[in-house]
């Protein structure tokens, strides 16, 4: 993060957590992996947003996290703790098709300047230098819906186009995403610990929408593979609040995802 | 490897019709032994697995087949955990049919995995979640295929090429992709509880297994405990799989560990960090390792769960029950 100045009083993913979560709105039902995602959807539903509903990939609509029983994957039964309901993989992900969801949320390994995220394989597939677990629900809920991503921003992961399209963001760019059979759906905003980023609506490149406090644009492109756009209202986010880290340390009080 | 007649990538219509008739459908008792129900599983067939990521693992016949030195099978599951790499490093399988492998999200990427399929010693074929789980839904609908709109415009779909096919739909003449219907020689599913026919009944994520046992040829169940069928009787709305789908109800406490089954134990998370230390290094050498203590020596099942250990066991099993206390 930022080398100068007297240590923040919050971490990197803490930070990222907080910036995702005020992206969300009351009401929304959001499909959230587990990390960051989680953290930040349950934020949201313990402050401004009550209303929101959690829909995990394991088949689960609508739980309620217990503090410091944070689930390891969508998948087990700390997942459905106060749930409405429990259906089959398959349907939870038609519920996507359908259309019934407002927000995928995911975290990312790597993520080029159109928003399309890598996490299959480093390198070539025929001889990768790293294969990486693969897309489990990623490139449905990209493929389906509009897409928030929460990230560390660095170079590498960061690149002009990525080894691989995982989960699909606007593809090439322009009209391609559409042209590709997607006509629904698409990368709506990139998190990081250093700003909040979007898309530009014509060419669908990577946009600075703003700053996270104490953060230059230069630093962003810094810490960028490629040319970045900025926005040319280009915002400043407020530092993240008591009450919204009180919450975070509260749901994973052994750090295990914001270490 | 000796040249094999290539199947077909969806069974023929009749084939599958042919080889339901021909099973006995009847209400019979089908309880037997791991290792009795290992003889319905031949090398090379394709198994899909129940459960998700840590979740209802059918480990217990898993480690039966390893031990029975099953080869060279084809393992579809929703999500790979430490169950697709001990098949790997085993020798059981060498191709994996699964949306995402490694030993899960807390532990990193799985040095397994990587080993095998970097070194092109086994393939990896990724599918996207909900593709898989259409794949068995056709599977279990008797029909070849289900059109989705997912899996397209990416590598995903691309990697896939061969296996899928990219229509325009005959009425609106939007783009879909076809995924070829999923019909595994075996399923291994593990529940809370089933009655000696096989009825069976699980509590909490259901995740693709029903689908999995409608489409299979032959269906082994595991249960942690084998109730009446008077029980089934009683609640069958808690049904999910029907008697005339399974071929062998094995009663194994436990037989998920060291991963979770729903309100019974939460995953055996000392064993399963432990496990990831020891494959911090050479891989090889560590999953022979681990196999030869908790695999091959042990005397039994009961005997795998003395090495992993009495508190191990009874800390899952109290963090388990804990989805009760709401």
């Amino acid at each position: 993060m930022t080398k100068e100045g007297a240590a923040k009083p919050y971490t990197a993913s803490e930070l990222l957590a907080v910036m995702a979560a005020r992206l969300l709105r009351d009401g929304q039902v959001v499909f959230a992996g587990v990390g960051i995602p989680l953290l930040a959807a349950t934020l949201a539903q313990r402050s401004h947003a009550p209303k929101l509903t959690i829909l995990f990939e394991g088949g689960v609509i609508g739980p309620f996290i217990v503090p410091g029983q944070l689930p390891p994957s969508t998948n087990e039964q700390r997942c459905t703790r106060r749930a409405n309901m429990v259906l089959p993989i398959a349907d939870v992900l038609l519920l996507l098709q359908r259309g019934y969801v407002d927000v995928g949320f995911m975290g990312g390994a790597q993520i080029d300047r159109f928003g399309n995220l890598n996490s299959s394989f480093i390198g070539s597939t025929d001889n990768p230098t790293i294969r990486l677990p693969g897309t489990g629900g990623g490139n449905d809920i990209s493929s389906l819906t509009q897409m928030i991503v929460a990230m560390k921003h660095e170079k590498r992961r960061f690149v002009p186009d990525v080894d691989f399209i995982t989960s699909p963001g606007w593809i090439k760019g322009g009209k391609s995403r559409e042209q590709r059979g997607l006509p629904t759906g698409g990368m709506w905003r990139v998190v990081t610990d250093l700003a909040v980023m979007g898309f530009d609506d014509e060419r669908r490149e990577m946009k600075v929408l703003a700053l996270h406090p104490g953060v230059e644009l230069a630093q962003v492109q810094q810490n960028t593979g490629f040319n970045l756009l900025a926005d040319k209202n280009l915002e400043h986010t407020e530092p993240p609040m008591r009450a919204e880290l009180d919450v975070l340390r509260d749901l994973d009080p052994q750090r295990l995802y914001t270490a | 490897m000796a040249a094999q007649p290539k199947a077909p990538l969806v069974k023929p219509y009749l084939q599958l019709r042919k080889e339901t008739a021909e099973r006995d459908r009847g209400l019979r008792e089908k309880v037997m032994t791991l290792e009795e129900a290992v003889t319905l599983v031949n090398d090379g067939d394709h198994v899909a697995l129940g459960g998700c990521t840590l979740s209802r693992t059918p480990m217990a016949m898993i480690w039966a087949l390893v031990r029975a030195r099953r080869k060279n099978l084809s393992v579809s599951r929703s999500i790979t955990s430490s169950e697709g790499e001990i098949m790997l490093a085993s020798g059981a399988c060498n191709h994996i049919v699964t949306s995402w492998f490694s030993q899960g999200i807390v532990w990193g990427v799985s040095r397994v995995m990587r080993h095998y399929t970097e070194k092109k010693l086994a393939r990896f074929d990724e599918w996207s979640h909900m593709s898989l789980g259409m794949r068995f839904r056709a599977g279990a609908m008797g029909i070849p295929f289900m059109p989705t709109r997912s899996m397209l415009g990416s590598d995903v779909g691309r990697m896939r090429d061969s296996e899928v096919k990219k229509i325009t739909c005959p009425f609106t003449g939007e783009d879909l992709l076809l995924l070829p219907a999923l019909n595994p020689d075996v399923a291994l599913i593990h529940v809370q509880r089933a009655d000696p026919y096989g009825n069976a009944q699980m509590d909490g994520l259901q995740f693709m297994d029903i689908d999995i046992a409608m489409a299979a040829k032959r269906v082994i169940l595991t249960t942690e405990r084998i109730i009446t069928n008077d029980q089934i009787r009683r609640t069958p709305d808690q049904t999910r799989i029907p008697f005339f789908t399974v071929d062998a109800v094995v009663e194994v406490p436990f037989g998920c560990a060291p991963h979770e089954c729903y309100g019974m134990y939460e995953p055996f998370f000392d064993h399963l960090d432990k496990y990831a230390e020891r494959n911090k290094g050479d891989v090889v050498k560590a999953m022979a390792a681990y196999l030869g203590e908790y695999y091959y020596e042990a005397k039994g099942w009961p005997d795998y769960l003395n090495k992993i250990g009495m508190s191990e066991v009874l800390d899952a099993a109290r963090r388990g029950r804990s989805v009760f206390n709401d």
